[in-house]
Parts: structure tokens; sequence; C-alpha cells
């Protein structure tokens, strides 16, 4: 005998059927196949039944049985979408302070990855117009030097000449420049100043430079010059330039050959305003003559061949100075070569013992990372506001259900709820961005744009948009239609301990990441101010640097001084071959009894002129100044301290220092001066007297003369001597305090963000303390009325947000300290991570935390008791 | 003329509904087409079928009794609709007006 209960077919067969089968069709085409398993499992047994009712499935698989992809009508579920949204729409009028905050929240979230997003692109995009730029370089060196590797931009100018003997093949272009100069073009009586340098003709090929006059040829000759088409506007007003002759600086004739589109913004070689030929400059400085493998004072630009390989080409020219220059040199100092190819230089321009570190990378990233965590904090604030008035909609759930609607309707109503919020909060974003870029651009020093008609800008917005939406709807549209209908209109649905839970997490996670910013940002800040308080062992207040142009300004140098000292607005004026604020010269190959024969030396050195000491008013604390009255001290040294320990001398002053047949005596020693960067010990430097080897005239202005009318006067007196050349000038303590832009800049952008994340922590904070004491208006009033007093009742309604915030406080202190460590390990002098920093940080955070919801709870407190408990 | 045209399978399949007058429904098309025909019919080609003719409005249907066999699933049953019988009639037509063509020589009479 069959047992009955093998009779009902396999119901997994079945469920395949039910699912792919119209739903209309579903209920008799079953009972067929029902009635067909029944008569064949009589006739032929369990097996072939099951076989054949499987195969009248599959035969049942085809189109007009198959359930369509949209079972509602598409008119239906359009109005379904309308409903949904009118109905999200009453939503938020109907708690217009919810929706505000949720908003406002959303929007202000948004805005920082707009901002920082246009930013992140702007920056990563540098560099990136040129066709070739994937296969051009700079060549660099690592040397030895003092046992510590350091890391050139700089080259001879015949490591060209060699790499094309050496390994011509490896490359398509290859080009020296004395990097780019500003130089005043003289056409007729017209002058303009421009930036520009001298190449040969590979770089026209490099930079993919678009004619529109002439032909790459005409650079092939000694005396051409290629003007930008700015440039040729500007010196023509747009008459022809081609063929005409001009004046390059004070004493080049050239002819111009060709004129070229601007090279793109945001790159390096936007300022390349003219090209003249290496050639002319070659013969005018009397390079070939003087200049050899030990001068590297040029740039060296490669583009490598079409089938090369970077990494590879980069470790096949290392030795190529090695090999060529004397045996001794080459093994202290091992000169190794090797490729930066061009879209690390912007961003990743730093170099640590020979290998890349980073650079701006480092910044486009943390920034990045900031702008999701903001976005996260507001998402955030989005849940925890939907999920926490849950309950209010709980009944309209439950009477949905009833009324048949099938939870993906509802987890549809709930998704476009919040694309509804995430579409109007983006549009305030953008209406925000508008307004404020101007000053985002001030403080990034950017000219971002919005790219309005840009596709990839609407295409990443709106589906961050979306992500947004689906992100901070997921949670509450799945809680939400989870609702069981009966429970909730009988009012039973309970609250476990747990379900607040993940709310709270959210809560930490926000105060967390903003009170860890706002401890990063003042880190940052004291770090530039520390560095601001070093004492600079000079003083620059009225201190102007003038650049001389014309050698006319040298050789009168005395008489110059003699008229501006006779304004009686000038205190001093002295000449030096560096400004104060950056000396970049070094020297070395000296030496002095008792030097260690083995060690290497290298000292910083500044030119300057006798007056120089008494016009920065430096601290000698050993020996003297510079005097005119020795006439040895045209080739005194002066020392600085760091020097003095450097070289290892007990008693600097008499020493005599050599060079050659030169033969340097110290006659002082001064206090460490900052020349340099103010984050980086003083290097060791010596101070020369020079009367003609200056670059820049140094003058003191009185104290009491005002700016504006001594410069005029100072202006009309160096035209005296140099009426060619335009007067420029700097205060040394302008050119000092941008040594701090870098850093300022990135902690006045760090502020920005801290401070919107912490005002978008505390919107969600408030909005949260808001439902709850409206939750517990009843239980409040019951409490009021039994006796308990308005203090005990704040600290009730407080009490669980401000241990959350406590946490974060917790949390956030061990973060902040970790990553605010690893910046600052790029700074010789730094600040302490103080610890009363995270404490006040923290006491502010819980200050503000507390202000945000004793606002919310007072309110509560303070409500008449009669009317809370009588509404039901 | 056109637009009532059968297919070979479609009017088959309404003249057995037709035949079995109140209880056409899915298996017992199947099998009075498979004992008067001789010929195995699938489900899936059957039920495409009638619901197509249903749309085209020759076959009506409606759900029968809540039976406790077949699993408890209601049958649907067809009838032809008046719109059916005249396709019907004119496929017939046709037919006939061929057969009536056809010179007696042609069958070697």
């Amino acid at each position: 005998m069959k047992k009955r209960n093998n009779l009902a077919p396999p119901q997994w067969l079945l469920r395949f059927f039910q699912w792919f089968c119209h739903p209309d069709f579903v209920e008799d085409i079953e009972g067929d196949l029902v009635e067909r398993y029944e008569r064949r499992w009589d006739e032929s047994g369990t097996t072939r039944a099951k076989f054949l009712l499987a195969k009248d499935i599959i035969s049942l698989f085809r189109p007009g049985i198959i359930r369509p992809l949209r079972i509602n009508h598409p008119l239906t579920s359009l109005y379904m979408f309308r409903n949904h949204l009118k109905i999200a729409w009453r939503n938020l009028f109907k708690n217009k302070f919810f929706s505000t905050i949720n908003i406002g929240g959303l929007a202000a979230g948004m805005l920082i990855p707009i901002l920082i997003g246009l930013w992140m692109h702007d920056e990563l995009s540098f560099n990136t117009q040129y066709e070739n730029h994937d296969r051009m370089a700079l060549v660099m060196q690592n040397q030895t030097l003092n046992g510590k590797i350091e890391t050139w931009f700089g080259q001879a100018m015949q490591l060209e000449t060699a790499l094309r003997e050496d390994f011509g093949d490896q490359f398509k272009y290859i080009v020296t420049s004395p990097g780019t100069r500003n130089k005043v073009l003289t056409y007729e009586d017209k002058k303009i100043k421009k930036t520009g340098s001298f190449y040969n003709p590979d770089i026209l090929g490099m930079l993919s430079i678009k004619m529109i006059e002439g032909s790459y040829k005409s650079l092939e000759d000694p005396n051409a010059i290629f003007l930008a088409r700015s440039t040729a506007e500007a010196l023509f007003d747009g008459a022809d330039p081609m063929d005409k002759s001009i004046q390059l600086g004070n004493d080049l004739a050239v002819t111009v050959k060709g004129v070229y589109e601007d090279l793109p913004k945001n790159s390096q070689f936007e300022r390349l305003l003219f090209i003249a030929t290496w050639e002319l400059y070659a013969q005018s400085e009397n390079l070939e003559e003087r200049v050899g493998w030990g001068n590297s004072w040029f740039n060296t630009f490669v583009q490598i061949a079409d089938n090369a390989d970077m990494d590879k080409v980069s470790l096949a020219i290392k030795d190529v100075k090695y090999d060529r220059i004397d045996a001794d040199r080459a093994k202290r100092n091992n000169p190794q070569m090797f490729l930066h190819p061009m879209k690390n230089w912007y961003l990743r321009g730093q170099f640590e013992n020979g290998q890349s570190a980073g650079g701006r990378i480092e910044y486009v990233w943390l920034f990045g990372f900031i702008a999701l965590f903001v976005l996260l904090l507001a998402c955030i604030n989005f849940m925890n506001l939907s999920t926490a008035r849950s309950e209010e909609r709980a009944k309209e759930v439950g009477i949905r259900k009833t009324l048949g609607s099938v939870r993906r309707q509802l987890v549809g109503q709930f998704f476009s709820e919040s694309m509804l919020i995430t579409g109007l909060a983006f549009v305030f974003a953008l209406l925000m961005t508008i307004l404020l870029l101007p000053t985002f651009n001030q403080l990034a020093e950017k000219e971002l744009s919005i790219p309005w008609l840009n596709p990839w800008f609407w295409g990443i917005g709106i589906s961050f948009s979306l992500a947004t939406a689906i992100i901070a709807g997921s949670y509450p549209s799945f809680y939400l239609s989870a609702f069981q209908p009966v429970k909730v209109l009988k009012g039973t649905v309970r609250r476990g301990r747990f379900t607040s839970l993940p709310r709270k997490v959210l809560v930490v996670i926000q105060f967390t990441v903003s009170i860890s910013l706002i401890i990063g940002t003042i880190f940052i800040f004291r770090q530039i101010q520390f560095a601001k308080d070093r004492p600079i062992g000079y003083n620059r207040d009225n201190l102007v640097r003038i650049p001389i142009k014309s050698d006319e300004i040298t050789t009168h140098f005395d008489a110059l001084r003699a008229d501006l000292l006779n304004t009686g607005l000038v205190e001093e004026m002295a000449g030096t071959d560096s400004p104060i604020t950056s000396t970049g010269v070094t020297n070395g190959g000296f030496n002095w009894t008792g030097k260690d024969p083995n060690s290497s030396n290298d000292f910083t050195s500044l030119r300057v002129t006798y007056e120089f000491g008494d016009m920065v008013d430096w601290e000698i604390i050993e020996g003297r100044d510079f005097s005119k009255d020795f006439t040895t001290d045209s080739t005194a040294i002066i020392l600085n301290e760091a020097a003095v320990e450097y070289m290892g001398l007990e008693d600097p002053i008499g020493v005599v220092m050599t060079r050659g047949e030169d033969k340097h005596p110290i006659v002082g020693v001064v206090k460490n001066l900052i020349t340099q960067s103010p984050y980086d010990p003083v290097r060791q430097t010596i101070f020369m007297v020079h009367k003609t080897w200056l670059n820049y005239i140094n003058v003191k202005l009185k104290a009491e003369s005002g700016a504006h009318e001594a410069l005029a006067q100072i202006e009309t007196i160096y035209k005296k001597y140099d009426p060619v050349n335009s007067f420029e000038y700097e205060f040394a303590d302008e050119s000092y305090s941008r040594k701090f832009r870098n850093e300022e800049r990135i902690g006045k952008l760090a502020s920005f963000f801290a401070i919107l994340a912490i005002f978008i922590s505390c919107l969600g904070l408030f909005g949260l303390a808001a439902y709850v004491a409206e939750q517990r208006t009843k239980e409040i009033g019951i409490r009021k009325v039994l006796g308990a007093s308005i203090l005990e009742l704040c600290k009730m309604l407080s009490k669980d947000f401000i241990i959350l915030v406590a946490l974060s406080c917790l949390l956030a202190a061990p973060i902040s300290y970790f990553l605010m460590n690893n910046w600052l390990q790029d700074f010789t002098y730094r600040t302490e991570l103080s610890w009363w920093v995270f404490v006040l940080v923290g006491i502010v955070a819980l200050g503000i935390a507390l202000v945000t919801v004793i606002f919310q709870a007072l309110k509560a407190a303070l409500m008449n008791p009669v009317n809370a408990i009588k509404s039901e | 003329m056109s637009k009532h045209r059968l297919g070979e399978f479609e009017e088959i399949v309404m003249l057995t509904v037709a035949v079995l007058y109140g209880e056409a429904y899915g298996v017992a098309i199947i099998d009075e087409m498979e004992k008067r025909l001789e010929r195995s019919v699938s489900i899936g080609s059957l039920q495409t079928v009638l619901r197509r003719l249903e749309k085209k409005g020759y076959l009506a249907s409606e759900f029968g009794e809540i039976t406790k066999v077949r699993g408890g699933k209601r049958k649907r049953f067809f009838t032809v609709t008046n719109l059916g019988r005249k396709a019907l009639e004119i496929t017939k037509d046709q037919r006939m007006g061929l057969w009536n063509a056809i010179p007696k020589i042609a069958f070697g009479d």
C-alpha cells in the first residue's frame, strides 16, 4: 500500500511554479498540475509522477504564463508615488521643527563634501592637461652629504648631453632650463614684465604647444623668441608680432618667430609666457666656460620614449653623473639620478632620505576623509531623528497595513520621504555652495567654480544624494515597515531596552568625530603659534626688501644709501645676496684648524654689506660686528651659534677659515637668526662682507615715518639710479608670515569643518532631546505633581545625553592624540600635545551638549503639569 | 475576415471546449484532446492558447467550487463565447467552401 502522505507533490517544484507564474493564473493551473500529479501517482508511482510534474512545469515556463516584470499597472504606481510624495510633503509641514533640523543638518552635511570634492578635483587634476603628462618627468638626484641623503631638484647642465649620449633611445625629448625667469620685454617704447624661460626646441613637442603663428622649427634659430598669445597681445596691442625685433631683459636682442596658445591653468607651466632659446642663454651667461658638473643650477625635464617604461628608465640612468665626475667626489657624494614623474610633481613633492615622502597628497586624502565623515554625521542625524519619531508613525503604519499595504509599498513610502528630504537638502546645499564659494576660494587660494554644465558633476552629485537617501532612509524604512499592525493598533509595541542602543551608538560616533576634529584644529593653531613665537634673532619691523635689477644700483651703492638716509625717513640700508627671510645659498669647501678631516662641510651663507648688522639689530654674543675700520674685514666671517656648534669650536674668535687661497678670519658670533623655515632648526650660517655680489637692498624705515610716503620717496630715488626697471618691494614681516601660510590655510579650513561638524552633531542632539522630552511629557507632569523640582527634572532629562558625550570625549582623546602626533612628526620644532587641551575641549564639548539639551529639558520641566496630564 | 483567422491548434482547443460544454477545464481538455485526436498535448502549450483565446474574447472562463481534491485549488471552466462561435463557423465555412470546390476528378472518384 502506498502511503497517503506520499501523495503530496514536491513543494519546491510548486513553489517554483508559483514564483514565475502570472498571479491571475496560479490557482487553476496549479490545481490542474496537482490533479495530473495525483492521477499519475496512482498510475505509475511517485518517481515518474514527479518527473512528469517537472516536465509540465517546464512546459509552462513560457511567455504568456510567466508573470510580467511589473505587476502593478504603470498608472497605479505613478499614483502611489504621487501619493507618497504628498504624504511626505504633509509630514514635512506637520513637523516644521524636525523638518528644519533634518533638512538643514543634511544640507550642511552635503555642503562640505561638495566644497571638498571641488577642491580635491582641482588638486588631483593639476598637471594632467598635458597630452604627454604620464610620460614626462623631472630628473632628480640623491646625494649623500654628511652621512645624510639629500634630494635635489637641480641638475648640472652637462646632464642633458650625458643622457643623450648614454640613453638617447630611452628619451623622446630632453630639455634643460634655468628655471622660470621674470624678464622685461621691450618693443619700441613699450615695456612689459613677463615670466618665461629658456629651452631647446624639444620643449615644444614635450608640452604639445599649440602654435598660432610660426612653426616648431623656428625655435632652432638661437635668437628666436616665442610669445604666449597673452604676452603678444599685451606687447603689440593687436599688431602683428611676427618677425618683430624685441629686447629681452637688459641686453638681449631677439626676434619674435612664433606665437602659441597660453598653457593650461592649474599646471606647472602656466607661467611660461615666453620661450627663448637655451643657446642664447648659455652664450649670454658664459655658461660653457664657468659651469661644470658641480653646479646643479638647472632643471632637466624629459619625456621618455613611447615604448619606454618610467621605472626602468629611472633605474637605468642612476649612475650617469657618478661615472662622469672625479672618482673621489663620486664616492663621497654618491650622486644617484632618478626620474620624478610629472603626476607626482605637485602632490608628492617631498623627499626624505632619498625616498618619496608624500606632500600635498596627504592633505587631499585628509580632507577627503573629513568630507566623508561629515556626510556620515549628517546621515546619522537623519536616521536618528526618523527612528526616534517612529512611534508617531507607528499607528499610520498599522492602519496602512490593515488596509492592505504590503511591506514593499511601505518601504517605498519611507524611501520617497527620505528622497524628498535629501533632494531638498541637495538643493539647499547647492545654494549654500554658491554663497560660500567666494569665501572658500579665498581661504583655499583657488579659483573654483561650480561646473554647472559638467555631466560628471551632476552624475556624482545626484548619485551621492541617492546614496545618502538610501543610507539615511534604510534604517527607518525597514524598521518602521516591520511593525506588526495588531500590536501597533492595540498600543502594545514594546520598545525593548536595546531599541535605543543603535541611536546611542550613533550619537557617540558623531561626537567622537567632532571632538577629534576640534582637538586637531587647536593643535594645528598651537603649532603655528609655537613656530611664530620662536625668537627670530633680529628685528624685522619696517624692513623692506627691494630686488636689484640693474648693476647701476650696485656700483652706486654708497650714493644711493646716502640719498636714502638724507630723506630722513630711512634709518639704515644694507645689501644682501639672498632675502633675509629665505637664505638659499650654501657654501662648502672650508678648512680650519681642528677640523675633522673626514667631515664634509657646508654652510648656509649670506653675503652682506657693513651696515647689515646695525640694520637688523642682531645680537653679538662674542667678538664684534663687521666694521669698515678694519681693512681685513672685507674677508672676515661672522658665525651664528649653530655654526660654532657645528664646527666644534671652543673659542671661535680669531680662528681662520680657509678655502683654497682665501683666508677668512672669524670676527664674531651672533645669536641664531631664523632665515629659513621656522619649523626647522637653524642651520649653521656664515655671514660675509661683499660689496658687489648683491641681489637685494634692504631698507629699514624709521618707525615714525609713514610706510606709504617713505616708499614713494624711495621709489623716486631708486628710479634715479635704475630708470629702466620697475620698482618692487616687499616687507620682511610679510614674507616671514608667508612661511606660515600653508599651515594657517590648513588650520582655517580644518576649523571651518570642525565648527560645521560640531554644529551638525548638536543639531542632532537637539532634535533627539526635543523628542525625548516630548515622549516623556506625561511622566514629567506626574513627577511634578508628586513634587519633583525643576532641577531634578532637568538632571533626569539631560543625564543620558551627557553620559554619551562624555563617552565620546574619552574615545576622541586617544584618536586625536594619535593623529596629531603623526602630523607633528613632520616638524622638527613642534608644540607639545599638552593634556590640558584635551580636557578643555572635553569640557567645552560637554558644555555645548549641555546647553543644547538643557534648553529642551527646561522647556519640558517648566510646563504646567495639568496640561501634560489631561492631554490624551 | 482575416482577423477571425484561427490557428489549427486554436481551432481544436475551441472545439474541444465546446464538446465538453460545462466541464471544460485544463485537465479535462487535455484528456479529451488526447483521447479523440490521439496526439499528446503539453499543459504549457494548452494553457498558453487558452489564455490567448480568452484575451481575444473567443473564450470566457469562471472559477468552480473549492473542493478537497486538487490541493484545494478551484477549477477554471471555459466556455465558447458568441464571438468564438462565429470565428469557428467562419473557419468551418472556409473549409467547406474549399471541399466543395474540389473537382471530383481530383481524388480520382
